[in-house]
């Protein structure tokens, strides 16, 4: 929040017109890190992290608690700035850009958070119409055309006069993608989404990335430690422990990979039976 | 010899850390100005947050002022009385509640109140990602947040305090009558020294003990970490925080209002 405060005061040295003069070709990875480093209090969670996400392409960063993703995804957004290194966002370098700047950048990218991150002070109706309130001037019924149309792509429609504490979990993460696409995005990154959730709720979702990608051809970036997830929805995958990207592959190439930091994330190589293989033999995560 | 020099790098980094916070704190206040005075004022959350934090605290202050005027009457015409001065009772009981027991009260009554549930509000909705999903829908928490909690309390502390004024007195005016004193001659003699200019200056600082009151629950709470027990900490610590602030403020205003 305070980062907030301290990069807002920047806005009047940097204009938004810096960001029109920037390269904007189409053929450019929606979003780009270059060399990234971020610590905390003096502790390093990304060393040097470069990472490309394709558009209209599934993104699935990977990596176990405590390695990173969900940071290095809060940057693609803004919502944390690199110590060094630099952030692109369809081309535009947005590593200087002052929060204000960065209102815009966001109407059109849509972030699932971890714990779905709902306001519960007020409904699921004006949670999903809160962006549509923020950013667009609609007519009550627009709005509430919109909201019907948000939830029901979710498989929620008529869920709206309830409050958030009223949902389960998936149904609140749900609700959360919900949100996230009401501004109709270029991109949505979802961070953990399946975390917590149980073995039908987490396919649920799984289904609602792929369908949500089909219908909206966004860009999606997944940060997840759950393989079945990984497999089932990524176009490409990337491993992230120790701050770096360890293993960048195609779900493919995943699958079949020796890599040893593949072998370690998954627990292989110990005589247990090697998850990738159970995820395959199960079906489809998503399907 | 590195003892010694552990002392001084922990004072160091103490005051590095207490000019940082300061300087947060100020940020924050630039912020709230800005956004003031940006297209777009949140008129909506502004009334609902007049209603939860002003219209709500009316009980409080009203049993608060009521039963520290009658109190405060009951102590002085008793005391009064011992130096044939019990005529005094509602100067002095008018004076001490225009010049000090009315702000100040009334600004530690809400700053527990109120400042606590800022804080308790926004270090719940920051621990659990809220105020990064306003941030990352392209909104801005400090005109959606702080903004009109901040306006309400700046604004509505002073009617508060006019509440207390009025209830305290007529608090000491039920004692006074009581010990012999008549409600028109006890209000003749709060009038009598009561100016219009103690009144102003009165209130001139309590919008400064709201503003501040709002922008401590509000920095605190934006700033929470740690989940349940952060939360905890911070509205404790924005509790004690408000109040020195109203107590020590309230001298040096009170100092300046003297001089000017």
């Amino acid at each position: 929040m305070m980062e907030t405060a301290m990069s807002t005061e920047a806005s009047d040295q940097s204009t938004p017109d810096q960001s029109t003069t920037a390269v904007n070709s189409s053929s450019a990875p929606f979003v780009e890190l270059v060399g990234v480093h971020k610590a905390f209090a003096g502790v390093p969670v990304l060393e040097g992290v470069d990472l490309r996400a394709a558009r209209g392409k599934v993104l699935t960063i990977l990596g176990g608690s405590g390695s990173g993703k969900s940071v290095m995804l809060k940057h693609m957004i803004g919502l944390l700035r690199p110590d060094a290194g630099s952030v692109f966002v369809e081309g535009v370098d947005v590593t200087a850009f002052a929060e204000r700047q960065w209102f815009e950048v966001r109407r059109r990218i849509g972030y699932v958070f971890q714990g779905s991150a709902l306001f519960d002070s007020i409904s699921v109706y004006e949670n999903v119409a809160y962006p549509l309130r923020e950013h667009l001037k609609l007519s009550e019924a627009e709005v509430a055309e919109r909201v019907e149309g948000c939830l029901e792509s979710v498989g929620l429609a008529g869920v709206g006069p309830k409050m958030p504490a009223e949902l389960s979990g998936g149904m609140r993460k749900r609700v959360g993608v919900a949100r996230a696409i009401a501004l109709r995005p270029q991109a949505i990154l979802y961070d953990e989404p399946t975390t917590g959730l149980d073995p039908a709720n987490s396919r649920r979702i799984g289904q609602l990335i792929l369908r949500l990608q089909d219908e909206l051809n966004v860009t999606s970036v997944v940060v997840t430690h759950e393989i079945e997830l990984c497999l089932a929805v990524s176009d490409r995958i990337v491993l992230l422990e120790r701050g770096q990207l360890q293993v960048e592959a195609s779900v493919e190439e995943f699958r079949v990979s020796t890599a040893p930091e593949v072998l370690a994330f998954l627990g292989e190589g110990d005589g247990g039976r090697a998850p990738r293989v159970a995820a395959s033999e199960g079906g489809s995560h998503a399907g | 010899m590195s003892r010694l020099r552990e002392r001084v790098e922990g004072i160091g980094d103490r005051v590095l850390a207490a000019v940082g916070v300061a300087g947060e704190f100020f940020m924050l206040g630039v912020q709230t100005l800005r956004a003031a005075f940006r297209g777009d004022f949140p008129v909506y959350q502004t009334l609902v947050q007049f209603n939860a934090i002003v219209v709500r605290s009316t009980a409080i202050v009203t049993l608060t002022a009521l039963f520290t005027g009658m109190v405060l009457a009951l102590q002085t015409v008793v005391s009064l009385t011992r130096f044939g001065a019990k005529p005094y009772t509602g100067s002095f009981v008018g004076l001490a509640f225009v010049l000090e027991l009315g702000p100040v009260l009334t600004a530690l009554m809400v700053s527990g109140r109120v400042g606590a549930g800022i804080t308790a509000e926004l270090g719940s909705m920051a621990v659990t990602e809220q105020v990064d999903a306003i941030r990352a829908m392209g909104a801005d928490p400090v005109q959606k947040l702080v903004l009109p909690r901040v306006i309400a309390l700046t604004f509505g502390l002073p009617m508060l305090t006019s509440l207390a004024y009025i209830l305290g007195i007529a608090g000491g005016a039920l004692i006074a009558q009581q010990y012999g004193i008549t409600a028109n001659f006890y209000l003749q003699t709060v009038i009598n020294v009561v100016t219009i200019t103690d009144v102003f200056e009165s209130l001139s600082k309590t919008f400064v003990f709201g503003w501040m009151i709002a922008m401590i629950g509000c920095y605190l709470g934006l700033k929470t970490t740690g989940g349940t027990v952060g939360v905890g900490q911070a509205t404790t610590t924005a509790v004690v925080t408000a109040s020195i602030g109203v107590l020590v403020s309230d001298f040096f205003l009170t100092k300046f209002l003297m001089l000017v």
